[in-house]
């Protein structure tokens, strides 16, 4: 059918983009989704969702973190069956039973979560279910190429997936997705896991895709990507579309407040509390580890830092170098080789996990679901997890389930968990609001070490607010945190000090105050180290500053 | 709020009503695929099992398997699995039944040696499957069942004529205990009931409490619906996995007691073998619960008493054993059908809820 082109190279969100908008060409939308509502357990449903996605552009879907965005791609995808509504593909108005029906109308998904065989070649992998399609052979190998030249990916057919990095990964899911005769591409927050030089590379490949008049529906909560990539946006809020907007009409303070309804945080932290009494210092920490091919590699290696009271030392890295070993060596979760861990002074490096949590650490786990709680066991047994040596959970060894179950309502109104009572199981709550009681619950406990992994991480904006204010509030009191995080700006806007993390070691530290996103996100690759300035004058001083001196 | 108890009452009652109904559905079929009358097998049952010499006697086959259950049940509740109730307490009841041969203390020195013997050595046999768990890794499965046999080997070794037993007609059997040694017994009609169900009450309740009221229970229920969470908590799942095992033989130890203590006051061959068996299958049965599970131990007594009345009425021997079995897993996919569906439930209720909450709040926004 005859579809709108547009011209190839286009500039980042310009005049070419809202002709395409304005005028939606004489052929059919390649998606329109009308009135879809769907239920889904524990979460925001989404109701009445109208969507109209144009062939040959790329359209971002925006909204907070929880809106509903996942689920509405899931139904498109063909993985949930909405309650109401319609779908129509290319004028056509179909039901989508399975991913199969969706991969045949020329739907194609790229989740966040690769999904690919590590110790399978590329070209394995993309002919893995698809063998119908081109055989397994040369054949395929040549179409491999084919597409992978036709729009600029750059994907070695025979190389393993294992000895790729996540940006090469993500191209190869897109060229699986392809390989399979898509026209229309949903990414699920691509960029969530790559690092600002290779978000930029990911852009450029959007932008051959839709050159070659390919549909590319792109999922995210990041404004400043959302502007620079998409020609038209749909934001969507606690489960339903509140409005389209055109960048080159938007600001990004318009298109947050449309996302939020209300003024955008910001996890900026104004004035400076730290002082310079050290809460927890760690020494030359080394721990090994078994990988899966039985080789013994460090995966902790001279670590050494100090928070001091007041603090927030952010860590920043890509995921797998060594960031979730040095929590759980200092939750004592680990025992590491050698090295110390000294708490307000006192040596806690042989001490176990229920001590260090005694003497004051809270901890915010990366991964809530193993971690932080109990999913078959109602709230108030959660709110007991972890504590339940300490008021007012127990009393001499006996448990205090009335006081622990006072406590959990407090904490459930607080924090604004959304939960009709605090009987029912974890398991029924949403992330965010699973996280909230989490928050609450270390918060509860008057910490003086805070260990923060992803602390917001699926967690809806305003609830990112209070857990910034909480953090933020605790450190004024002289709380020191640990903050890890994938979200850039978060580490920036909250940390007083900064390290960034690669293959086990600190390799860089840097000041919050005048750094940016992308130069950090070079250290993380291992392409910078030392202490990072801002003037990019890269020095050899990676352990010597502490952070006492950001004031 | 409370529209959420009711539905959880009710929830509690669906399991054990679906279950009930699914295996007295399916036990009719068979009965009447025999070719006999199921009704009629029910009624032989229902009179014979509440005659009052019935009702005794199921009261005293019920306090050693209520017992092994309590044993079996500390591991199910934090995922361990110990198969090997049946070597801990055999082996346990044999040293006991040895050392309170050689003592001969008045009764409320020697009961309690005797108890206490057994326990211990019920706990260090369930201490080795726990440490070879923690040390080497060990499914605690395949090293319980091994102990068994080890156990049975060990006894089969020292009950000998001349070793630690002695010789009576046909049987061999350690000397016998003291009379100051007796359990105390309920003087009932026709015959009395074991003084040991008072113990087992007991042991039912001290489960409970340590269980459901006490830190080291939360911790040891933490680890079993999560054990990644539990370490996070700051519970040493290592040594939570020994203290449990060391708990499960200790009870262990008591299983063998009401027979040493009350019926035969010596261990010898006829010692009766496999109550640890039944215990996993009474376990599964009460759902771990101390009241489910002396329900499920009175059936079980009940099941057994009044097979062998079916046999003189000419059903077929083995269906008793079809019942149980055919009840133990009507109730085990019951309750995991009512839970499954419970959790859903719950989720969507709680998801309905709180989208009416976000309706009603954006609706307010609108027209303020």
């Amino acid at each position: 059918m005859a579809e709108p082109r547009l011209p190839r190279s286009l500039p980042r969100g310009e005049c070419a983009i809202k002709a395409s908008t304005k005028e939606p060409g004489t052929a059919a939308p390649a998606v329109e989704l009308a009135g879809i509502t769907k239920r889904f357990p524990g979460v925001v449903a989404n109701h009445d969702i109208h969507l109209t996605v144009h062939r040959g552009t790329v359209h971002a879907l925006c909204g907070e973190n929880g809106a509903g965005k996942s689920t509405l791609m899931k139904i498109l995808y063909g993985m949930q069956k909405p309650d109401e509504g319609t779908i129509t593909l290319d004028g056509e108005q179909v039901t989508l039973h399975t991913p199969a029906d969706a991969i045949g109308r020329g739907i194609g998904m790229v989740h966040q979560h690769f999904m690919l065989a590590d110790n399978l070649t590329v070209l394995e992998n993309v002919v893995l279910g698809a063998e119908k399609l081109h055989g397994i052979g040369n054949k395929a190998r040549a179409k491999i190429k084919e597409i992978s030249d036709a729009y600029g990916l750059g994907v070695r057919p025979d190389v393993l997936v294992e000895d790729l990095g996540v940006a090469d990964r993500q191209r190869v899911e897109i060229l699986k997705v392809l390989y399979r005769g898509a026209r229309t591409l949903i990414l699920d927050e691509p960029t969530a896991v790559l690092v600002p030089q290779e978000v930029d590379a990911l852009f450029d490949n959007l932008r051959e895709l839709k050159a070659e008049g390919l549909t590319v529906i792109f999922i995210s909560h990041k404004l400043g990507e959302v502007l620079s990539v998409a020609d038209d946006i749909t934001v969507i809020r606690r489960g339903t579309t509140v409005g389209t907007a055109v960048p080159s009409e938007t600001t990004p303070k318009q298109l947050a407040e449309l996302m939020v309804g209300e003024e955008l945080p910001s996890p900026e932290t104004r004035e400076s509390t730290v002082t310079d009494v050290p809460m927890l210092t760690v020494d030359g920490l080394h721990l090994s580890a078994t990988d899966s091919d039985g080789v013994v590699r460090a995966v902790l290696d001279g670590i050494g830092f100090t928070i001091h009271k007041g603090e927030v030392l952010g860590l920043a890295g890509v995921e797998g170098n060594g960031q979730a070993e040095l929590v759980e060596a200092i939750m004592g979760m680990r025992t590491p080789d050698a090295g110390t861990v000294t708490l307000d002074d006192a040596d806690i490096t042989k001490a176990p996990t229920r001590k260090r949590r005694e003497d004051g650490i809270g901890y915010i786990p990366e991964d809530r679901h193993r971690h932080g709680l109990l999913l078959e066991a109602p709230l108030w047994e959660n709110r007991i997890l972890g504590h339940v040596t300490e008021r007012p959970n127990s009393k001499r060894g006996l448990l205090d389930s009335k006081a622990a179950r006072q406590d959990t309502e407090r904490i459930v109104r607080e924090y604004d968990v959304r939960t009709p009572g605090i009987e029912v199981t974890a398991a029924s709550l949403s992330g965010g609001n699973q996280q909230k009681l989490i928050v609450g619950r270390e918060m509860s406990h008057q910490p003086k070490l805070l260990i923060a992994a992803h602390p917001t991480r699926g967690v809806d904006v305003g609830a990112q607010a209070q857990i910034w204010d909480q953090i933020r509030e605790a450190r004024r009191e002289g709380l020191a945190v640990l903050l890890i995080s994938a979200d850039l700006d978060e580490l920036i806007g909250l940390s007083d000090t900064l390290r960034v993390m690669f293959r086990g070691r600190l390799v860089a530290d840097a000041d919050p105050a005048t750094i940016t996103p992308e130069e950090l996100g070079s250290a993380m690759t291992g392409a910078a180290s030392g202490h990072l300035e801002h003037t990019e004058e890269p020095t050899e001083d990676s352990n010597e500053r502490e952070g006492g001196d950001s004031e | 709020m409370k529209r959420l108890d009711k539905n959880k009452l009710i929830l509690g009652f669906a399991a054990p009503v679906l279950a009930i109904v699914a295996a007295l559905a399916i036990t009719s079929i068979i009965i009447a695929a025999t070719g006999k009358d199921p009704f009629h097998a029910y009624q032989v049952m229902v009179d014979f099992g509440s005659k009052s010499d019935s009702q005794i006697w199921i009261v005293n086959k019920a306090t050693p398997y209520y017992l092994s259950a309590l044993a079996v049940a500390i591991g199910f509740r934090m995922n361990l699995f110990n198969i090997g109730v049946d070597g801990q307490y055999r082996i346990a009841a044999f040293f006991a039944a040895v050392v309170g041969g050689k003592l001969a203390f008045p009764g409320i020195v020697q009961i309690p040696v005797i108890i206490i013997v057994a326990m211990l050595v019920g706990a260090m046999w369930a201490g080795l499957a726990g440490l070879l768990k923690v040390t080497r890794g060990v499914n605690e499965v395949i090293s319980t069942i091994m102990l068994n046999a080890i156990g049975a080997s060990v006894i089969g070794y020292f009950l000998q004529d001349g070793r630690l037993a002695v010789k009576e007609g046909n049987l061999i059997h350690t000397p016998y205990l003291p009379d100051s040694a007796h359990f105390f017994e309920i003087p009932t009609q026709p015959k009395p009931v074991y003084g040991f169900v008072v113990v087992a009450a007991l042991a039912g309740v001290a489960y409970w409490f340590v269980l459901n009221r006490t830190r080291f229970g939360f911790d040891l229920r933490t680890v079993g619906r999560s054990e990644s969470a539990a370490q996070a908590s700051g519970v040493s799942v290592k040594r939570m996995v020994i203290t449990s095992m060391l708990l499960s033989g200790a009870i262990a130890g008591l299983v063998g007691m009401p027979t040493l203590l009350g019926v035969s006051y010596n261990y010898g061959t006829d010692f009766p073998t496999g109550i640890g068996f039944t215990g996993i299958a009474i376990a599964l049965l009460g759902r771990n619960n101390p009241v489910g599970m002396a329900l499920a131990a009175l059936l079980w007594g009940f099941l057994e008493r009044t097979g062998t009345q079916l046999e003189f009425e000419g059903y077929a021997q083995e269906i008793v054993g079809v019942i149980q079995g055919v009840i133990v897993l009507c109730v085990v996919i019951a309750y995991e059908i009512v839970r499954r569906y419970g959790l859903k439930a719950q989720q969507r209720k709680v998801g309905e809820e709180l989208a009416a909450q976000a309706g009603n709040s954006d609706k307010a926004e609108v027209s303020a």
